[in-house]
């Protein structure tokens, strides 16, 4: 979900090779970074990584925008933590990343220049507080579909992110839920901000899965690979079946006329979101795609003093120890 | 060269009586900075009780291609693990 349309790379290498690595795949092993692997595998790897790696982190603009303007300290506090972990998540994949022979100030800058994406759902504004709410919900709960899946996935360092970040985000969809909730059973002007919101979010977060299967051209060899455990719409609909109830259960209506149960397929049937706003915003075209890379490169300019000063302390430290032994 | 900082790789003691236990890594100036952004990224529900931080570059690890010559010899030796060892009920737990 936060990897969207990862195109997988050719691959080239000696077919014999080739044939043991995916015998391997296919007996379950874990491959780990100082194994034989396609450069395929590692090319796309490392796009796949690196851009669930800077959604994470370009994810904590829209909600650090809330922190100060919080409803409750609780709720500020809750917020805070939400944001940090989302941080935290952002570092393990780096890492995971780093372990394929990518460096850490080379993936940052594929961001700050526009080579690499992050999730197009950031690009959307968080625009009062029940939106905050929906996106611990809707946002979080698309990405727990993804990534719990993903946990099983081929790569050793990848997985073990996965599984760290699983743990976590579940506090993050709850958060949400239980923040929208209050909402949906207050006053009538916030039960309309929660159904505005809801309103909203509900087709970007579709878009989360990226393109339909019929248009999603680089699945099979990711699935291969285990780098891609479900198609984009298997995803979607266990999406959709999961979140329906849950709106319902909060007096929402999901802003989908045609959305209804169907009996013999055993899923809901629900409309497509409209995928020329999904491409345009990918390209760059969505309500908040220039504030985010602004933010994004602000950050990583006005921080510069700070990581070159304490480098040059450490290594001064450093000197001086070795003078005084 | 850019002035990027070194990679370190983080050990956490989850419990009292455990061994400490390789949960990741992260980007640190020094050792101290590394173990309070470690104190930050890997423990901040309840996790760990102690830290440990080694410098990425300062660990050798056995390669791959070495597994068949390291791990191979040990599994021809089965009378290595008690159950080998046919022991008769009357003589009762051993």
């Amino acid at each position: 979900m936060y990897a969207q349309m990862i195109k997988s790379e050719a691959t080239q290498d000696d077919p014999e090779k080739l044939a043991a690595f995916q015998a391997r795949i296919d007996a379950g092993e874990k491959i780990e970074p100082k194994d034989w692997m396609p450069e395929g595998y590692r090319k796309t790897l490392i796009r796949q990584i690196g851009q669930h790696a800077h959604s994470e982190i370009v994810g904590q603009l829209p909600e650090g925008n809330w922190i100060t303007r919080a409803p409750t300290l609780e709720r500020k506090a809750i917020l805070l933590a939400k944001v940090q972990d989302e941080a935290g998540h952002g570092l393990y994949l780096y890492c995971a990343a780093e372990t394929l022979g990518v460096s850490r100030d080379e993936i940052t800058e594929m961001l700050l220049d526009g080579r690499m994406k992050y999730s197009s759902i950031f690009n959307y504004p968080t625009l009062n507080w029940a939106d905050i709410g929906a996106v611990g919900w809707l946002v979080d709960g698309a990405a727990i579909m993804n990534q719990v899946p993903l946990q099983r996935t081929s790569f050793g360092p990848y997985s073990r992110a996965m599984i760290r970040i699983c743990k976590e985000e579940s506090f993050h969809q709850r958060q949400g839920y239980d923040a929208i909730r209050k909402m949906a059973e207050g006053t009538p002007a916030q039960k309309k901000m929660a159904q505005d919101a809801l309103n909203r979010l509900w087709y970007p977060s579709l878009m989360m899965f990226g393109p339909s299967d019929k248009d999603s051209v680089h699945s099979a060899q990711s699935m291969a690979w285990k780098i891609k455990m479900n198609t984009n719409d298997e995803l979607r609909q266990k999406f959709v079946d999961q979140t329906v109830p849950q709106a319902e259960y909060l007096g929402l209506t999901v802003p989908d006329p045609d959305l209804k149960w169907n009996e013999e397929r055993g899923h809901y049937d629900y409309s497509d979101p409209d995928w020329s706003e999904f491409f345009d915003v990918i390209k760059g075209n969505g309500p908040c795609n220039v504030d985010r890379l602004a933010a994004r490169n602000k950050a990583w300019d006005d921080g510069e003093w700070v990581r070159d000063g304490l480098l040059a302390h450490a290594k001064k430290k450093a000197a001086r120890k070795v003078a005084a032994e | 060269m850019k002035n990027e900082w070194p990679l370190w790789e983080i050990f956490i003691r989850g419990q009292h009586g455990m061994s400490h236990r390789h949960v990741g890594s992260l980007h640190a100036p020094d050792a101290e900075m590394a173990i309070k952004n470690a104190r930050d990224v890997y423990t901040r529900r309840n996790e760990g009780v102690s830290i440990w931080v080694v410098e990425a570059n300062n660990i050798s690890a056995s390669s791959p291609s070495d597994k068949g010559p390291l791990y191979e010899p040990s599994e021809s030796k089965v009378y290595r693990h008690p159950t080998f060892f046919d022991i008769p009920d009357e003589v009762g737990a051993m």
